[in-house]
């Protein structure tokens, strides 16, 4: 059975690597992005790879009155929804943003506030269908506040505990939501950063993504697995000592 | 998206500003240099990170040195320089005609995924090199050939257009009738005229993913060639040859025959199209440097001779055992051990034949420096390109691990392959003069000026180009 499947942020790097297995596996796609050009490259890709329909449309995720018309337009489309991957973010340089409240503020909006509203939108569609999967690319980085990369954790870490709620009221209407949750991801939002072995590639992301709607999991993500234990530990770490580390 | 990142990157005050340098290496894991990495993700983001690379180096005096770089599998110095545009990640297919087996895709797209998407649809590659972890862009300007070049020729006889983005930004689309110098002088001519972003190929019809394959154990060297001769009208042939037998059976060998085979699960299309699982062995890290010695190596070339019981042995195999055997084992690059090898790839013309390969071929034996992969192939005729390196006759592949004195025996081949009118191929080379190059390759002054008409000169540069005298 072909799937609908709506993607936003499709050019990023996660993102992309899934979509090529849905369109490998000639699911119908729908796909929303900043750029128009590399939209249209993506949705040719996705088109020769097996996509049986590939349908885009620009949004700019900090424009958030137009949320609703583009969503709109997408459930015109698509009635029913079978899966949503929201994907779309920016790695904010943290020591900038300390500086700046404007440049603050607009990476909580890009990484935490469109998604909430996106998902506000979002829920309503899947509670009415009764069935389908919300699928949210959040972050480790959200688990815990820490100096090098709080404005980016509390941004993922807002958004997860929102899925929480959702996850917790769309229960009884079949509604899956996903928390994935990616160590790191050798994208080229982290292009600059020295890669060592915890690394994962985005096509590994992206199995996992997959393998986990496919199952109809219902939780958090933490993706490679062992980040799970990696995040276990960092947030059983007691505060009086957590304060003192440089991480 | 992911995440956080490691204390020490925070300590760095101009993140933003100064791209982080990176250690990186052909194939053959020599030389190794430090280079500053572009990462093209979008056609058209190219001109601009070109300019910014531009922009950096104005003030150093000598031409800046960029060069696009795809999956690293030149062996050599090709692909290394100052700044490197990687161009992996451009990997998107643009369009496919189903009916003729035409596709437009991104220069980063792997020959492994074209395979992956296309072989199911009853597509295969019109001519593939012995890896498939190669990109469009990276066989094009290598200009590959494979196991069907004496019938075939090379890769980019095989492409219908290719798109170029040149010094000044501008994407030039070429063909053998639009641009044509430019399009003859970029086919094989290492990434030195620009940065290749999309091509457009034809692919060639099948009916399985399976070769018919039959091999034949040879006595000797002769044998070997008459071998050839004798299946020159097979589509893929190939031999491994035994480089450290001396005397009557200098270099036998295994002929490796292969045609596409006919469908094989008459009624199951996905059986008879499948592609080929991603291989689960690795190298981890590299060996230590004895592993490979001139025990060992012998041991493996005389099971490896005998596998062959009867003088002809035939089988159906899946394509990716067939063509790609090393691809099973990742990194094995990594049996050569540190300090990495270089692969000595030569041809010589047909006329030179079997007295030539005698000559370079009894100075390998008696070096005890051959390895266990040795190859020899016959060529068809030589294609309009400026720097391709097959013409009509034999070539010869052997790797050898890098030590203190491997070079001067180089040298001493190159001597020999040059006397014979031959030349080495460029996406192996590391270590040739330049003039060895010039003079083998006489096509070369055209080149160039092809290049200064694009201003490539003052951009394109990589470690090989500048040793080369390009």
């Amino acid at each position: 059975m072909k799937r609908n499947i709506l993607i936003i942020g499709a050019t990023s790097a996660i993102a992309q690597a899934t979509l090529r297995l849905y369109a490998e596996a000639q699911d119908n796609l729908y796909l929303l992005g900043r750029n128009t050009e590399q939209l249209e490259t993506i949705a040719s890709d996705a088109t020769v790879r097996g996509a049986s329909e590939v349908h885009t449309a620009v949004l700019d995720v900090n424009q958030f009155e137009t949320h609703e018309t583009t969503l709109q337009q997408v459930f015109e489309t698509f009635p029913i929804l079978d899966i949503v991957l929201i994907a779309h973010g920016t790695l904010p340089d943290q020591k900038a943003c300390e500086h700046d409240v404007h440049l603050t503020m607009t990476e909580l909006s890009t990484n935490g506030i469109s998604t909430i509203s996106l998902l506000t939108l979002l829920a309503n569609q899947f509670e009415q269908q009764q069935k389908g999967t919300i699928a949210v690319i959040t972050s480790v980085a959200g688990d815990r506040g820490r100096q090098s990369n709080y404005v980016y954790g509390a941004a993922k870490g807002m958004v997860s505990l929102f899925l929480q709620g959702l996850r917790n009221r769309l229960y009884p209407n079949h509604v899956h939501v996903l928390d994935i949750k990616p160590g790191f991801v050798d994208t080229p939002m982290t292009a600059n950063f020295k890669k060592g072995a915890l690394w994962a590639k985005p096509e590994k992301i992206a199995t996992s993504i997959v393998k986990a709607i496919d199952k109809n999991q219902s939780k958090t993500l933490y993706t490679p697995f062992f980040w799970a234990g990696i995040m276990l530990i960092i947030r059983s770490v007691p505060d009086v000592i957590f304060k003192r580390l440089k991480l | 998206m992911s995440s956080s990142k490691e204390s020490k990157e925070h300590k760095e005050p101009s993140k933003q500003t100064s791209q982080p340098k990176a250690q990186i290496s052909g194939w053959g894991n020599y030389p190794v240099i430090e280079s500053t990495p572009f990462l093209a993700r979008y056609i058209n983001e190219i001109p601009q990170t070109i300019q910014n690379i531009q922009q950096q180096t104005t003030s150093i005096s000598p031409p800046p040195s960029l060069i696009a770089s795809g999956l690293r599998r030149s062996y050599g110095d090709s692909a290394l320089a100052e700044h490197t545009l990687q161009t992996h990640t451009l990997n998107y297919f643009l369009s496919f005609d189903e009916t003729l087996g035409i596709v437009h895709c991104a220069a980063g797209v792997s020959l492994a995924e074209l395979l992956n998407v296309f072989v199911p649809k009853g597509w295969f590659l019109p001519v593939t090199p012995g890896t498939q972890f190669v990109t469009v862009g990276g066989a094009i300007a290598s200009d590959v050939h494979g196991k069907n070049h004496h019938l075939d020729g090379c890769f980019s006889q095989h492409i219908i257009s290719l798109t170029l983005c040149v010094a000044s930004g501008e994407q030039v689309t070429c063909s053998l009738t639009q641009h044509r110098e430019l399009f003859l002088a970029t086919c094989g001519g290492m990434g030195l005229t620009g940065v290749i972003t999309s091509a457009t190929l034809k692919l060639i019809p099948i009916e399985s993913a399976f070769i018919d394959e039959t091999t034949w154990k040879t006595e000797h060297l002769s044998e070997t060639l008459e071998q050839f001769e004798a299946h020159q009208n097979t589509t893929y042939s190939v031999a491994w040859i035994d480089c450290l037998t001396k005397g009557k059976h200098l270099g036998r060998s295994l002929l490796m025959l292969g045609e596409h085979a006919p469908q094989q699960h008459s009624k199951d299309k996905e059986q008879n199209l499948k592609i080929a699982p991603p291989s689960k062995l690795s190298v981890p890290i590299n060996m230590p440097n004895a592993l490979l010695n001139s025990l060992t190596v012998k041991a493996f070339n005389t099971l490896y001779y005998h596998k062959a019981r009867q003088k002809k042995n035939q089988r159906i195999v899946h394509y990716a055992p067939y063509f790609y055997p090393l691809d099973s084992i990742q990194n094995w690059n990594r049996l050569y051990g540190k300090k990495g090898f270089t692969q000595y790839q030569f041809v010589l013309p047909k006329a030179a034949g079997l007295e030539g390969l005698t000559e370079i071929l009894t100075q390998i034996v008696n070096s005890k420096r051959g390895s266990f992969l040795a190859v020899l192939k016959v060529f068809g005729a030589h294609n309009a390109n400026y720097l391709s390196f097959p013409m009509e006759g034999y070539t010869l592949a052997i790797d050898f691990k890098i030590d203190p004195t491997l070079f001067a025996f180089l040298d001493k081949l190159d001597q020999i392959v040059l006397h014979y009118g031959g030349r080495i191929y460029l996406a192996k080379d590391a270590r040739m003069s330049e003039q060895t190059f010039k003079q083998s390759y006489p096509n070369w002054e055209t080149f160039q000026t092809v290049r200064q008409q694009y201003g490539a000169d003052q951009c394109f540069n990589s470690l090989q180009s500048q040793r080369l005298g390009l």
